[in-house]
């Protein structure tokens, strides 16, 4: 390689600016083609730009590190939308207010067992602690999860993975098993697709019907809220039981 | 929108200097969402936050997706655990997702019907 051309990938390998352009650009060609789809959920936008960046990565033989150096700072940004999150909860509070006692009730129950669910399949089949251990903030939005993974003792990069895997199967295969599970209140599709499903899932319960987006959104926040309360208590509760 | 933005890190600093001096086991965003929800509650019960605020958390919630994507990536150091427990992982995520979803959806109608 001539001298010049290596002093500009040295260049570009050590400043965050090349990493953060390409998860920038990967996010856009996600997105076109997620609207190529139209709007499939199988193609996803945000398992497709992971899938570009990392192949990249590996083609190009960059360390991960490397390359969070830079985009660590749309990483950072998780914690303000997290926050920005009481947002559409507080627009939505009215209308919510009168199905509040079963909403809860059922999103409270319901992410229990999402969570049991998971953690339950994976240790019976012999997982090691830290795999069950990311598995059991699975159903809960990715910034959330990946902080209360890390509390846990989980990996909060196999947590990312594995929440946005259940964000898009059931996003993908959940009105199918709630149809033949003969789910037909809106208002209870959408509290399961939240609380089941997350950000995925209502961005499709959005698209099908309001009515279910909007107690989705509901399921998805107060999930996340719900979960992030019980679950390390629980977790180190059990811990110090077994 | 500086005052926006400023007063969505303000909720997450609180968030997090209290997660750390009451050792919460909640991640400091989490606590920071309650608070600012709590905020807007008291400050405007009825419907709408300021417009400003409303349009910063509709550009960072119609963004959401990217903001994953960067954890994401992190695939690339794990799919050596990931080859190893494929299966556990596999049945752990479609199973659980859709009986939980299932048994959720069931549990609500029953509880909608009652209370709704």
């Amino acid at each position: 390689m001539p001298a010049d051309i290596a002093a500009i990938w040295v260049y570009l390998a050590r400043e965050p600016l090349s990493a953060l352009t390409f998860t920038l650009l990967a996010w856009l060609a996600a997105v076109r083609l997620h609207r190529l789809a139209h709007y499939h959920p199988l193609a996803n936008p945000v398992l497709i730009a992971v899938l570009i960046l990392a192949a990249g990565l590996m083609a190009a033989g960059i360390d991960y590190r490397a390359y969070f150096q830079g985009a660590q700072f749309v990483h950072f940004l998780l914690g303000p939308a997290t926050v920005a999150l009481a947002i559409p909860l507080h627009r939505q509070w009215h209308g919510l207010r009168s199905a509040m006692v079963p909403a809860v009730l059922s999103i409270l129950l319901g992410g229990m067992l999402a969570a049991a669910l998971g953690v339950g399949i994976a240790a019976a089949l012999g997982s090691p602690a830290e795999i069950v251990a990311s598995l059991g903030p699975r159903s809960v939005t990715t910034p959330v999860a990946m902080g209360i993974a890390e509390r846990l003792g989980g990996l909060p990069s196999l947590t990312a993975v594995v929440v946005l895997c259940s964000g898009a199967v059931g996003a993908v295969l959940g009105p199918m098993a709630m149809d033949w599970a003969g789910i037909r209140d809106w208002r209870a599709r959408g509290l399961a697709i939240g609380t089941a499903a997350h950000g995925i899932g209502t961005a499709r319960a959005l698209s099908v019907n309001m009515q279910a987006g909007v107690f989705s959104g509901l399921a998805m926040g107060l999930n996340a809220v719900l979960t992030a309360l019980w679950l390390p208590f629980l977790w180190s509760l059990l811990r110090s039981l077994g | 929108m500086t005052g926006a933005i400023t007063a969505l890190l303000v909720c997450q600093l609180i968030g997090e200097v209290l997660a750390r001096v009451l050792h919460l086991p909640v991640p400091g965003p989490v606590i920071g969402m309650v608070l600012l929800f709590l905020a807007l509650l008291l400050r405007y019960p009825e419907g709408e936050p300021p417009e400003a605020l409303g349009k910063v958390a509709d550009t960072l919630l119609g963004n959401l997706g990217l903001l994953f994507v960067p954890a994401g990536v992190g695939v690339v150091v794990l799919l050596h655990t990931l080859a190893q427990n494929w299966l556990s992982l596999m049945l752990a995520i479609v199973g659980g997702t859709l009986l939980a979803m299932v048994i959720t959806g069931r549990l609500a109608q029953a509880l909608l019907r009652r209370w709704g």
